[in-house]
């Protein structure tokens, strides 16, 4: 499915995206809006990203078809292997095993690597770039400008470069299969205490709740701007959207406790456990165990 | 062996290379999966642990039941706030953490808590910042920052009345303060890794940059944006509060909230600090060199300077600290007695400073009864 029709299906466009006709003088558009599209790009990115992940957790696939808590331990257990191994070869492994897992569950090869290649494994690329030739080791190549890259350098910057793509792809894999909620209740098994998953879930809400928030008064500020605005005036114009929205955030508190404590709060909770293990998920789970362990033994 | 001893000269233009890239990708510090250990992941979560601990103590103690969604909002404030563009005289924009602002609304300890699960919430739910290193981003961001930048402001606005604009000003310098001694953390973190951990063929297995590289890699170029922003976003939204909405000040100030034994809370912080401190002083002993300043005559003269003077060659047998070269030979083993020397001399340290503390405090009290 793509993008756009996703954003068709949820989003509110014209509330989400930041409408460029609205300023007036396309002399200064740039300069007025910079900051506060900046922000709303942002924002609505965030919003579209996890709408996204929403649509593909209920494709049939899978990751998705399996209990949410064998999801949670897999992927730990993976990024524990990676992040322990010594060995370029098993870190690469575990890679191509991911990208299997994601076409498996309908996550299709290209999206999954573009999608992790080029937001975090880019930078890191970018970071690594000095390492491959102040990294003290062999000489591996003379390049112009007495510029020598070290065959040390080269080895430590695959390494840093698979084991970050590799832990980002994991996570992705667990976040784009997974139902926020589901993820949420299904931490119990790392044996978080109930209230800390409760607080997790509300944050997780208002979230959502304070990014529209911020989103309407950014827009509101956006649509009573004409001509040129100065950096300072934006910064004073930021303050004041953080200020009320910290504001706000704790007179909401206040009612939303009002409200919890009408419905029958008192400090404590029970969170449902729907899930039940089945004959599927022992099998996977033992499959993945196995594999982390073998690749710990080999990537010592 | 061809090292890399010719690329020397332009290594400080790749240091500011690599620092510009760590600040661009990694707005706000958050590590990703990959460049620390398994083991120092490890050890950032033990040395977050107390600190949450603390934190949702003081929530329980001070707010209980009420507690559940004043810590849901402020960590999805947090959150939110984190996305943030805050422009900076110049031109540039970056990213505020907002550590150091909730900390001076809701003291830091309560402020651990509401950035830890934005963190959380980050690092599960949209893969910003890595799952296994949530203990270290933790320390660095919900951790060092509210507790240094509050501290910080409470320097310059202690007593001072709510309105003052010594507090604008103490925001400002603690924002700025808490995040650059935060980047300094990360540094020292990435800094660690290829000392401990190399392949076989001496390739750092994690993180590839020493701790000469990184730290300033981390601490240079947030000290120019990441703590300005933070700085600059926490002064102005304390200056809005102070305009419009006073009360959210006065919760961090208020009796009920700091708790009657603000005073000894405030010295078990500096406790904390200093037993930390003590944790990571082993962390001399992977430095290759010898401190700065710190050089033997022989060093000295491996530095380049081809004669020592006859003079310091004489008064360097001069002095023979009771702990000479931090090495204690009843012990035999060079790194226990390093540690111990640590602890012994910290310990001295504090009881100095504790008598000093003593004599300094019983003579304002003496004064104080006119």
């Amino acid at each position: 499915m793509p993008r756009n029709q996703i954003d068709g299906k949820f989003l509110d466009e014209t509330k989400l995206k930041p409408d460029m006709e609205i300023t007036s003088t396309p002399k200064h558009r740039h300069k007025q809006s910079h900051v506060l599209e900046h922000t709303l790009h942002g924002i609505s990115e965030t919003l579209e990203r996890a709408l996204f992940a929403e649509e593909i957790s209920t494709r049939p696939g899978l990751f998705q078809s399996l209990d949410p808590r064998v999801k949670i331990i897999s992927v730990l257990a993976l990024l524990v292997s990676v992040s322990l191994s010594r060995s370029l070869l098993v870190i690469a492994g575990i890679y191509l095993l991911t990208l299997i897992f994601g076409l498996a569950s309908s996550i299709s090869a290209g999206f999954f690597i573009k999608r992790v290649w080029l937001a975090l494994p880019f930078f890191t690329g970018m970071i690594i770039l000095p390492a491959l030739f102040i990294t003290p080791g062999p000489a591996l190549l003379h390049l112009p400008l007495g510029l020598v890259i070290t065959s040390t350098g080269l080895t430590t910057s695959l390494f840093l470069l698979l084991r970050v793509s590799t832990s980002v792809s994991l996570t992705l894999l667990l976040i784009l299969t997974t139902p926020w909620n589901v993820v949420l209740s299904a931490l119990t098994v790392l044996h978080v205490p109930d209230v800390f998953i409760l607080i997790l879930g509300m944050t997780y809400r208002y979230i959502y709740l304070l990014l529209h928030t911020a989103n309407d008064m950014f827009l509101s500020r956006k649509s009573r701007v004409v001509g040129h605005v100065d950096g300072a005036e934006d910064r004073r114009m930021m303050a004041a959207i953080s200020g009320t929205l910290l504001s706000k955030s704790l007179n909401m508190s206040s009612e939303v406790y009002l409200a919890m404590q009408s419905r029958g709060f008192r400090g404590t909770m029970i969170t449902l456990k729907p899930f039940k293990m089945q004959a599927r998920d022992w099998v996977w789970l033992t499959i993945i165990l196995g594999v982390a362990s073998i690749s710990v033994f080999l990537g010592r | 062996m061809s090292t890399t001893k010719n690329t020397f000269p332009i290594k400080w233009l790749f240091v500011y290379y690599a620092g510009l890239l760590v600040w661009l990708s990694t707005t706000a510090m958050h590590i990703p999966d990959g460049y620390l250990s398994p083991l120092t992941s490890l050890v950032m979560f033990l040395l977050v642990m107390p600190f949450w601990v603390i934190g949702v103590r003081k929530i329980r103690m001070t707010m209980n039941a009420r507690s559940v969604p004043l810590i849901a909002l402020l960590a999805a404030f947090s959150f939110v706030i984190m996305m943030f563009n805050v422009p900076l005289p110049g031109g540039t924009t970056g990213h505020a953490v907002g550590a150091a602002l909730a900390a001076i609304v809701l003291g830091p300890e309560v402020a651990t808590i509401a950035v830890s699960i934005a963190l959380i919430i980050q690092a599960f739910f949209f893969g910003d910042g890595g799952v296994l290193a949530i203990g270290a981003n933790a320390f660095n961001m919900a951790v060092i920052i509210p507790y240094v930048s509050f501290a910080v402001y409470q320097m310059f606005s202690k007593n001072m009345p709510l309105t003052s604009k010594r507090r604008v000003i103490g925001a400002a310098v603690g924002g700025w303060v808490g995040v650059t001694v935060g980047a300094f953390f990360a540094g020292v973190e990435f800094g660690i890794q290829p000392l401990l951990f190399k392949s076989a063929s001496g390739a750092p297995l994690y993180a590839p940059f020493p701790l000469s590289v990184a730290v300033p890699a981390m601490v240079i170029p947030h000290m120019l944006v990441a703590s300005v922003v933070e700085g600059v976003l926490t002064a102005l939204v304390v200056a809005y509060l102070q305009r419009s909405n006073i009360s959210v000040l006065e919760a961090a100030e208020k009796p009920n909230l700091i708790g009657e034994t603000g005073k000894s809370q405030s010295l078990r912080g500096l406790w904390i600090g200093l037993v930390v401190l003590m944790v990571a002083s082993p962390l001399g002993l992977l430095a290759p060199g010898t401190a700065w300043g710190e050089w033997s005559t022989q060093e000295l003269s491996k530095l380049g300077l081809g004669s020592v003077p006859t003079g310091l060659e004489k008064l360097s047998g001069l002095w023979g600290a009771p702990l000479a070269r931090y090495n204690l030979p009843v012990l035999g083993n060079a790194n226990l007695g390093y540690i111990l020397s640590a602890f012994v001399g910290i310990g001295m340290t504090a009881l100095i400073v504790w008598l000093f503390a003593l004599l300094l405090t019983s003579t304002t009290n003496a004064k104080k009864p006119n």
